[in-house]
């Protein structure tokens, strides 16, 4: 059994409310942040912790927090990413409707921490019954002295609002989120100005997401030096995994970060194997956006080492043999699945996500939806594949913000890794209608180099 | 501006002194000619544009002199501010040049084809940049996004079809009127610019976003289908206007003006009034006043002689002296196809032999022999 640190209480009946979480003892870390720390050692503590952004880019929270800028008279503002659209990954979701009070303590102490008095959390629009569930959590931490003015006699003031969004995949990228809470279109803006100095309300502010959040209560608990000796070099801490595909055990598992990817899939306390006895053929691991693995350079790396479910580890070889651990959406592909319509399916949610501002992002996105729609459709050509490649190439790194390289890399790992299946299905247009390219030589030993 | 604020920047290997605050694109237009990124979405007047259409990007292979790290991806340089000591690579930037490439096949995707009856075509900031950077076909095979042409009240038409969303016009409506109504519905490729519900534009100063446009998407309803406008005359004009500066550019064909528009600079902008201020015109003056009566006219405009509206009119000066540089030197020593000298490809038809002076039918040989009649 591995450490748990966010979802070791979230089995005990009736902890959504607030009576059952304090008594479980919730709120702890407040108590602890407002009278025996101050913001600069709360800070600290975090950076010293390790912990890095739970959304996917992987970005330490300390350095992200001391960045923020301290004008005179000028609101700070801390805002809760809780907009989780990735495909994949519902590892928020699942913290906020069963433990939405972690969430507000966790909100509250990094508040404090910030010197914000206004949080907002920003809730994906499909997410309606969560926002219900925080509204209620809000109510009855205020009630309990909490939030408000003067909590717990210290004179630190903090609300924290639930925010709506309207179901888009674009506003969870921080700067476009900004622009949704601000109540314009939600289109990302041109980085710098960089959120800590102008964000909402050109206001300086820190987005952050839920898991991170969270984990600023057990770090504030247990310090950051302990929390910092779980897990494994610069991946500290325990990490939330929403595990889906076809295995036997989909849901959301709280790692340590020292566990094999093998471990993780076929183990019965996490995944519980392929479902049916299948064999494993490929896996994206951190959601939709990071490239896809084949079996064999999933569980272990180019050089022949055994893969962990870890930042560094996942993201060895770089994209042409690793991936990323992302927001930890471990997606998981049988050998009946086949690659070209995955592919196909994420390109697909890319073209229609866009937001439409960059025109290499808006018109590439669909181009290479459609171009994979013939390939699966049997009436590609070979040329299309390197059409494909072309296109991705030019997409990534050449817009304003990561959805083109998030649209881009599945594409061009997809070839990379399964270029055959491609072929494959190009050259039997009829044939790959009605039958899969199976998992063939995708889950073979690497010839490691001597 | 003291001296400590002018910060060197290297764009090219031409280095030049601009303002702290400067963005790249516009150092690079100080430097002017083909060091200037293109820019589709940026204008200068609107505030807040730009970034979005990604033809500017360039490469910063030194960040400043306090951090020369060079910047990881190609940055737009329209939303880029210099740093002392900046290098900054454009044209001889390989990695630029294709990026460019690709955003150009990008912009060209879902865009029509329909230069021959576009109002746009001879002043369409795309067909330069096509024309620049673009490749004679397509790899595009599906079939393109459309969208039905819609009346934004009686002077303006929008046709979405050519839109490639460069925001430019929402920014307009935004700054220049003071309640605006129309703006970007949905997202992604099938984005449009519309007013919700097809509600007309309606304010003295809206028809600026038909100068704003740098494609066909906005046309003027006065003068659609009206003429091309390599055939009219550009004549700079002013009139005593109550709203706005007046300072008009008149586009006339004989005594006749088929349209008025704001007077544009170099880039396609819209040029500053001796005050200062961007010569923005209200709708009185661009729809209304049709009659040469109605205007003090200053003279013909300088048109590049690069443009195609220059074509048939003047060679730069007032005036009409013809161009005495060929073709290539004026454009970077590239000849279109279509303009290749008919003597390289055959022998008929020597410049020195008088067609009136062969007997019967003539054949290659017989330029060589009758070298005697001279022309």
């Amino acid at each position: 059994m591995g450490i748990k640190l966010l979802l070791d209480k979230a089995n005990v009946p009736g902890i959504r409310g607030y009576e059952v979480y304090r008594r479980e003892g919730g709120y702890r870390s407040v108590e602890k942040a407002l009278k025996e720390m101050n913001p600069e050692s709360i800070v600290e503590e975090v950076k010293k912790s390790g912990l890095r952004g739970r959304g996917g880019a992987g970005f330490p929270t300390g350095m992200k927090w001391s960045f923020i800028a301290k004008p005179e008279g000028v609101p700070r503002h801390l805002v809760c990413n809780a907009d989780e659209s990735e495909p994949g990954t519902f590892k928020d979701r699942y913290l906020m409707e069963f433990l939405p009070h972690l969430l507000l303590e966790g909100l509250i102490v990094s508040s404090f921490a910030l010197g914000a008095n206004d949080t907002y959390i920003y809730i994906r629009g499909e997410y309606a019954w969560i926002t219900d569930i925080l509204e209620e959590a809000i109510n009855e931490a205020k009630a309990n002295g909490w939030l408000g003015k003067n909590i717990l006699g210290t004179g630190f003031e903090c609300n924290i609002y639930v925010h709506r969004g309207a179901g888009a995949y674009i506003c969870g990228e921080e700067t476009a989120l900004i622009e949704s809470l601000e109540g314009k279109r939600g289109n990302p803006r041109i980085k710098p100005p960089f959120p800590a100095i102008q964000g909402v309300w050109q206001r300086p502010t820190v987005v952050n997401n839920v898991e991170t959040l969270a984990a600023i209560v057990p770090i504030i608990n247990m310090g950051g030096e302990e929390y910092a000796k779980i897990g494994v070099g610069r991946s500290t801490g325990t990490k939330l995994i929403s595990a889906c595909g076809n295995i036997n055990k989909p849901g959301v598992y709280e790692i340590d970060m020292t566990i094999s990817v093998e471990e993780f899939i076929y183990s019965d306390e996490y995944c519980g194997g392929i479902k049916g006895g299948k064999q494993l053929k490929a896996c994206i691991p951190g959601g939709s956006s990071v490239p896809i693995l084949p079996a064999n350079l999933l569980l272990k790396t180019a050089t022949g080492e055994t893969r962990y479910m870890n930042y560094e580890s996942l993201s060895d070889g770089g994209f042409a043999t690793g991936s990323m651990l992302g927001s930890g959406g471990f997606i998981v592909l049988d050998e009946d699945q086949c690659i070209v319509k995955n592919t196909l399916t994420l390109a697909r949610f890319y073209r229609h996500e866009s937001c439409g501002q960059c025109s290499p992002c808006r018109e590439g996105t669909g181009w290479m939806e459609k171009i994979l729609h013939k390939i699966e459709h049997g009436h590609g050509t070979i040329a299309d594949i390197d059409l494909l490649w072309d296109i991705q190439r030019k997409i990534e790194g050449n817009t304003i913000c990561p959805l083109g390289d998030a649209a881009a890399w599945p594409v061009a790992a997809a070839i990379r890794h399964f270029r055959d299946e491609f072929e494959w299905h190009i050259n039997n247009p009829v044939l790959s209608q009605t039958s899969n390219f199976g998992l063939q030589h995708y889950a073979d030993p690497i010839h490691v180099p001597a | 501006m003291s001296e400590q604020n002018l910060f060197k920047v290297t764009i090219d290997n031409i280095t030049i002194e601009v303002p702290a605050g400067t963005t790249v694109l516009q150092a690079a237009r100080l430097i002017g000619g083909q060091v200037a990124p293109p820019a589709m979405c940026f204008y200068s007047k609107l505030e807040g544009s730009g970034g979005k259409c990604r033809t500017c990007l360039v490469e910063v292979s030194k960040g400043s002199e306090k951090d020369p790290r060079p910047m990881p991806k190609l940055v737009a340089s329209c939303r880029t501010t210099v740093m002392d000591g900046m290098e900054v690579k454009n044209i001889t930037s390989e990695k630029v040049l294709d990026a460019r490439a690709g955003v150009v096949e990008f912009l060209l995707l879902n865009h029509p084809l329909d230069c021959p009856i576009c109002d746009q075509a001879g002043e369409c900031h795309l067909q330069d940049l096509s024309f620049d950077h673009g490749k004679a076909e397509t790899r595009y095979e599906f079939q393109r996004r459309t969208f039905e042409k819609h009346d934004l009240g009686k002077n303006i038409q929008l046709h979405m079809t050519r839109c490639i969303l460069c925001y430019r016009c929402v920014f307009t409506a935004d700054q220049l009127t003071n309640k605006r109504v129309h703006g970007i519905l949905d997202r992604g490729d099938h984005a449009e610019i519309a007013t919700h519900i097809e509600k007309s534009l309606d304010n003295e100063f809206i028809g600026n976003v038909i100068d704003v446009c740098p494609v066909g998407a906005l046309t003027d309803k006065t003068f659609r289908f009206k003429n091309r406008v390599w055939f009219l005359k550009p004549m700079d004009a002013h009139r005593d206007c109550p709203t706005c500066s007046g300072r008009v550019t008149l586009w006339n064909r004989g005594d006749e003006v088929y349209r008025v528009t704001a007077r544009k600079d170099q880039w396609g902008e819209i040029e500053d009034t001796p005050d200062g201020k961007p010569g923005w015109i209200c709708n009185t003056c661009r729809f209304d006043k049709k009659e040469t009566a109605d205007w003090i006219i200053e003279g013909p405009r300088e048109i590049s002689r690069q443009s195609v509206i220059a074509q048939g009119h003047y060679a730069g000066q007032i005036g009409t002296t013809k161009p005495t540089e060929i073709f290539a030197a004026v454009n970077d020593g590239r000849t279109p196809h279509l303009l290749m000298d008919i003597h390289d490809e055959s022998e008929v038809n020597q410049p020195n032999v008088h067609l009136g002076q062969i007997q019967g039918p003539s054949r290659g040989d017989t330029f060589n022999t009758n070298n005697t009649h001279k022309a």
